[in-house]
């Protein structure tokens, strides 16, 4: 019996190159329309929850969100600022993309980017002399370097000693936001005014910005480029390729010649290498210096976005701006319309519960090849 | 230091020792429950949030710590129902659900906070909690007095409520089928029990008794409320459950553990001439249960149908 | 004639994609023993799990003691007396025997303060019942053979008129198979009415009354066993006339290929599990390893595959050392490797059939160039042999989890085959998959024997080994204690051997 149906054997490989041409024929938008269906409908649920939170706390909905999306998009002062929350928050949110997808949750981005943050800030102190060509990348390898370290110890304490990587990634998280409190209330604090913060770091440290006059720097394209190689690693290299099997299946990553705990400890690393560098972008794009709280908590929103986006680094850049738009946003909503801007965690729990009960993560759990 | 004052600061330190340890007894306890039956929460810090908040704010409102303590019950409760639907009967990711339960737990109670109480914060934010219990005669003893009898009644519940959590565990037909569940799902469905029903029992005990372990920041350790007051009890919560090895009596064991270290940081920080930074022992904890994971090897093997959705 | 205690009226249960019982009718009587007999995949077991409540038909009726049934859970079975050996035990391995036992038996609150009368029950139930086992044991500790004594009892404590085995025999010795048989000969003449699904015809023979062959979820017949002959059930149950052995092979043995000397390995609890174990397979032979399964056999195959370390001992491959190498490096020796757990090691369930083609050669030339894959390379080499291997699918983008057994196995046969190895590692080849598979996989490993490769054959499938290979080794607690000639008329042997009752007369070149 002929088993091969001769039609689709003959049908050209296109599948796989969906991205570089991007035909809008109607069976093509319908899968797009499919993919995208549960993520719109999970956001339009946790919008409406928020808009019954506002309305039972007694603010109309309708102006709070009126003045949140003028907050996040309404200009382009906002929208840079927009922009600027989800630089951090598309970098963590590839590197855990390929965490995620190599089955191990790291759940440390946060701890990752204060120890990127302290490299790139020791970087960007220490070495004033340098010119901006080698001083930027210096720092930005720095905070890179420092949180994959950081990640890659959890990845150590898991591959030799079998401990569960969520447990100590959060342990690490505390360790890092700990220390950073020690450095700049001890060791590190400036010289003059006392605060807890450390000096700035040299102007030749910092990152150039791209559109004037926002504040909008160079950190939003790097980590567009960050998602951009996290998605070709991940679906179109052979290390993504032995990645995802470790991910899917320990036992076949071994069968097939892969060192399973190599895989592990590198995911581990790339996501922690990822989160160290927003902690450095943050430093050095945007506060110029250290201080306690330098993260409003990208490290667990990063998780999220991951996750909406089905751990796929394309995707991530679109649920990072999403994410970025919310924070934006809702600081305006607070300042102008008096609204609680934690409002916006709780809209971006709702998200995730929403994604989780129509299914979207389920692929990511019994299936991690499609794009 | 002289002798004395060193026995006075050890016996304060071992006194709130228990005191903070009692938090992540309750909500390790019930943990437990959870893992053991297969489920794992990661939201149990969004959860403690919850009953912190709803404990504050009924407790505020009828000036009942009792009261305040069954309405966080309550709202634990509402929590596992909802996580137990997502995860049970959805099949969700157990991780999603719970990082989304964290998100939402501290999202919502600062909103809450923040729209009721704003403008009352000042005026009226104290509340008469569960206060202290000095036990007639016990609590005269020198040393153990201070450390053993002179708590408030949700640090007195602590064993109590282990060991009937120990006992419903390895006593009763439930404590059986949880177990059972965690391990081999599918033979307890081929005993003629409901999988499902069982996790979500698990699922209801962690969060109502993570609920619990919030309330008693709000109720009994302090009378307030401030945004994020859990401080990551939550994610520590974890970490003593797997170093309790999922036993009732070894998640106390760790709590009081865990519990030493916040006393003697908290302690530390207000003695006087010690060079040490104070976010060294702040940290201690968290060191520890590195050097815990590391000096069990492999020995502690979790359940085996941890974190796996069932299906029949 | 005795009276009906079971009726299946048509049964029709549908799952997605999947239509495991087309209309199945049954009648069992009182007392008998009666056998389902069918190929993998023809419905037996979920039809048996209807009856036993695990799940719902979409149509039809149950009718049990002339009650329509409707069975909700198995609680609804258990209280009726219906009791179930599944095919993989249903058993806690962290609790003990007493109480894996009472599991689902009271209800939640109930305290359970006498365990010793537990204990004390269970001990009076295996001496009358002749199943000696410790009650206090912990399930991980015993043998798959006391396991299944621990299933049995599990239905006598609850008490039991209809007993369901399911492929109750497929882990057992020949020995412990026949102590089964006759020890349900004996409950049946106690009035016990037993239910035997199993695909292998001489138990059939040996031990039911009356046998109903399914296939593809419907009955095709029910007959009295004293007057079918297997060849005639054997045509019922797969619709054709079938030739299971390969034809027998041609020319000489060549070189030795592997070499093992003193062979020790430990299993994941760092148990001895390969003991002193000494053996050479040449080029052009097929070596059979029998054995009951958890012998070490299977570690074995992970120690010569590179999955698992090597505590003593060495192993030669092609005159070269291979002990404790890489997958990666004894893949380049010309080590091929069918394992044993298809869905946890042979194939990436979620990828595609293309990707799983290139399995251990995706980060090589030609499907890889620059570290980055070249999907059409892989595509077109995945296309070459689905046709070559005769591997029914939609196409190559299909994800290889919707594939049947069969044809994932075909997957990996082909991935395994095409590298052309001097060493053939096969472990369980088919199991689970059905017939028409199995014959193609079976003529495939002997066409590798022919082409001059060295086979090693692990199977808990005497039938196979003994159609495919030229001698056997026979496994019993991680050592090989006897080598024998493959063939049918030493069987007894061979079943004592895998029982551990070796005798050292028995061993010859």
């Amino acid at each position: 019996m002929e088993t091969v149906e001769p039609e689709i054997a003959q049908k050209p490989p296109s599948r796989r190159s969906d991205l570089k041409k991007i035909s809008f024929s109607p069976r093509y938008l319908f899968t797009l329309g499919r993919k995208m269906a549960p993520p719109v409908a999970a956001l339009a649920a946790a919008l409406l929850v928020g808009a019954i939170l506002l309305y039972a706390a007694g603010y109309s909905p309708w102006y709070a969100y009126g003045v949140m999306w003028e907050g996040a998009f309404g200009s382009r002062n906002n929208l840079a600022e927009t922009l600027l929350k989800a630089t951090p928050l598309i970098l963590i949110g590839s590197g855990l993309a390929v965490a995620f997808r190599s089955g191990i949750w790291n759940i440390g981005a946060e701890g990752q980017l204060y120890a990127g943050a302290v490299a790139a800030t020791l970087a960007g102190i220490f070495f004033t002399g340098l010119p901006a060509m080698i001083l930027v990348p210096l720092v930005l390898l720095a905070g890179m370097l420092s949180g994959a370290i950081w990640g890659g110890l959890a990845g150590f304490l898991k591959v030799r000693f079998g401990a569960s990587e969520i447990v100590t990634t959060i342990m690490l998280n505390f360790i890092a936001i700990i220390a950073t409190s020690y450095l700049v209330t001890g060791p590190m604090i400036e010289e003059v005014g006392k605060f807890p913060q450390t000096a700035q770091i040299a102007d030749a440290a910092r990152l150039p910005r791209i559109l004037f006059p926002t504040r909008l720097h160079i950190g939003f394209l790097l980590a567009m480029g960050v998602a951009l190689a996290s998605y070709l690693l991940l679906f179109k290299s052979s290390r993504g390729y032995a990645l995802r099997t470790v991910g899917i299946s320990p036992d076949a990553a071994r069968y097939a010649g892969i060192n399973v705990g190599a895989g592990l400890m590198i995911s581990m690393a790339i996501s922690g290498g990822a989160a160290g560098l927003a902690g450095a972008t943050e430093v050095a794009g945007l506060t110029f210096r250290l201080y306690q709280e330098i993260s409003p908590g990208y490290g667990f929103d990063g998780i999220a976005v991951a996750l909406l986006a089905n751990n796929n680094p394309i995707g991530v850049i679109f649920t990072g701006i999403l994410f970025g738009a919310l924070r934006s946003g809702s600081e305006v909503m607070q300042m102008n319309a008096q609204v609680p801007s934690v409002l916006v965690s709780v809209i971006q729990g709702v998200v995730l519960l929403s994604a989780a009960a129509l299914g979207v993560f389920r692929i990511t759990v019994a299936e991690s090849r499609k794009e | 230091m002289e002798p004395l004052a060193i026995v006075s600061f050890l016996a304060a330190v071992l006194a709130a020792t228990w005191r903070l340890a009692t938090p992540f007894i309750f909500t390790s306890l019930g943990e437990v429950f959870s893992e053991r039956a297969g489920v794992l929460n990661i939201g149990l810090e969004g959860v403690m949030l919850i009953g912190a908040f709803t404990a504050f704010a009924i407790t505020f409102f009828t000036g009942s710590p009792v009261l305040g303590l069954a309405a966080a019950i309550t709202s634990g409760l509402a929590c596992g129902l909802l996580f137990a639907f997502l995860t049970v009967s959805l099949s969700a990711n157990q991780i999603v659900v719970g990082a989304a339960l964290n998100l939402v737990g501290l999202g919502l109670t600062s909103f809450l906070y923040r729209s009721i109480f704003s403008g009352r914060m000042e005026t009226a934010r104290e509340y008469v909690s569960f206060s202290p219990l000095e036990i007639p005669f016990l609590s005269s003893i020198r040393f153990f007095g201070d450390i053993l009898f002179k708590q408030n009644l949700m640090v007195y519940a602590t064993p109590i409520v282990v060991l009937l959590g120990s006992f419903i565990l390895y006593r009763t037909a439930f404590g059986l089928s949880v177990r059972s569940t965690g391990e081999h799902p599918r033979t307890v469905d081929s005993a003629g029990l409901r999988v499902s029903m069982i996790r979500y029992a698990s699922v209801l005990i962690g969060c109502g008794l993570a609920a619990v372990g919030g309330a008693y920041l709000t109720v009994a350790h302090t009378n307030q409320f401030n945004e994020g007051i859990t401080s990551g009890r939550g994610f520590i919560a974890l970490a003593v459950v797997v170093i309790g090895r999922w036993s009732p009596w070894g998640a106390f064991a760790v709590s009081l553990l865990f519990g030493f270290f916040y006393a003697l940081q908290l302690r530390l920080q207000a003695v006087s001439g010690i060079t040490i930074p104070y976010q060294f022992f702040q940290a201690m904890p968290y060191l520890l249960t590195l050097v815990v994971f590391v000096a069990m090897r492999r020995r502690a093997a979790p359940p085996g149908a941890l974190g796996v959705p069932y299906k029949s | 004639m005795s009276e009906t205690l079971l009726k299946l009226d048509k049964i029709v249960k549908t799952f997605p994609g999947v239509r495991a019982n087309r209309g199945v009718s049954l009648e069992i009587r009182k007392g008998e023993i009666h056998c389902l007999l069918g190929e993998n995949g023809a419905g037996k077991t979920v039809l048996m799990s209807i009856v036993y409540g695990l799940h719902q038909p979409d149509s039809g009726q149950v009718i049990y003691n002339g009650e329509h049934l409707d069975l909700r859970s198995p609680k609804d079975a258990i209280k009726r007396r219906i009791g179930m050996v599944h095919q993989h035990f249903m058993l806690v391995p962290t609790l003990t025997v007493a109480e894996n036992i009472i599991l689902g038996q009271y209800p939640p609150w109930k305290i359970l303060r006498h365990m010793d009368r537990v204990e004390e029950k269970i001990e009076k139930l295996s001496r009358e019942f002749g199943l000696k086992i410790d009650p206090k044991a912990l399930i991980h500790t015993l043998s798959v053979g006391e396991q299944q004594r621990v299933e049995i009892l599990k239905t006598l404590y609850h008490g039991v008129d209809l007993l369901i085995l399911d492929e109750p025999t497929a882990v057992l010795t020949p020995q412990e198979t026949d102590r089964l048989l006759v020890f349900l000969k004996e409950m049946a003449g106690r009035g016990l009415t037993v239910i035997f699904i199993t695909h292998k015809l001489d138990e059939v023979m040996q031990v039911s009354d009356r046998v109903t062959v399914l296939r593809d979820g419907r009955e095709v017949a029910t007959v009295v066993t004293a007057k079918a002959s297997p060849r005639m059930l054997a045509k019922l149950m797969v619709g054709r006339e079938v030739l299971l052995e390969p034809p027998p092979r041609e020319g000489p043995k060549g070189e030795n290929v592997l070499s093992v000397k003193n062979l020790f390995v430990n299993d994941e609890r760092d148990l001895p599990a390969v003991r002193e174990v000494s053996l050479e397979v040449r080029s052009g032979e097929i070596v059979g390893v029998a054995g009951v399964s958890g012998n070490g056999q299977s570690e074995l195959a992970l120690a010569l595959a590179g999955l698992m370390p090597v505590a003593g001992g060495e192993i030669h491959l092609d005159g070269s050392v291979a002990t404790n190498l890489s997958p990666r490096k004894l893949s380049c020796l010309g080590l091929a490797h069918v394992p044993e757990d298809r869905h946890r090691m042979g194939v990436v369930l979620p990828f595609s059939v293309a990707e799983n083609f290139v399995l251990h050669e995706f980060d090589h030339p030609p499907f890889a160039r620059n570290g980055f894959l070249r999907y059409k390379m892989i595509k077109s080499h995945a296309m070459d042999l689905v046709r070559q291997y005769d591997v029914r699918l939609g196409g190559v983008d299909d994800e290889i989890v919707n594939l049947s057994g069969g044809n994932q196995q075909k997957v990996v046969i082909a991935r395994e085959l095409h590298r052309k190895p001097r060493l053939l590692l096969v472990n369980e080849p088919t199991r689970g998959i059905d017939i028409g598979a199995t014959e193609f996989v079976r003529r495939q490993i002997a066409a590798q024997r022919d082409a001059g490769a060295a086979v090693l054959l692990i199977s808990s499938d005497l039938e196979e080994l003994i159609a495919l290979s030229d001698r056997l080794l026979v496994f019993f607690e991680g050592r090989i204690v006897g080598q024998i000639r493959a063939s049918r008329d030493r069987i007894e042997e061979i079943g004592l051997l895998m029982a551990g009752k070796s005798g050292k007369d028995l061993v010859e070149k």
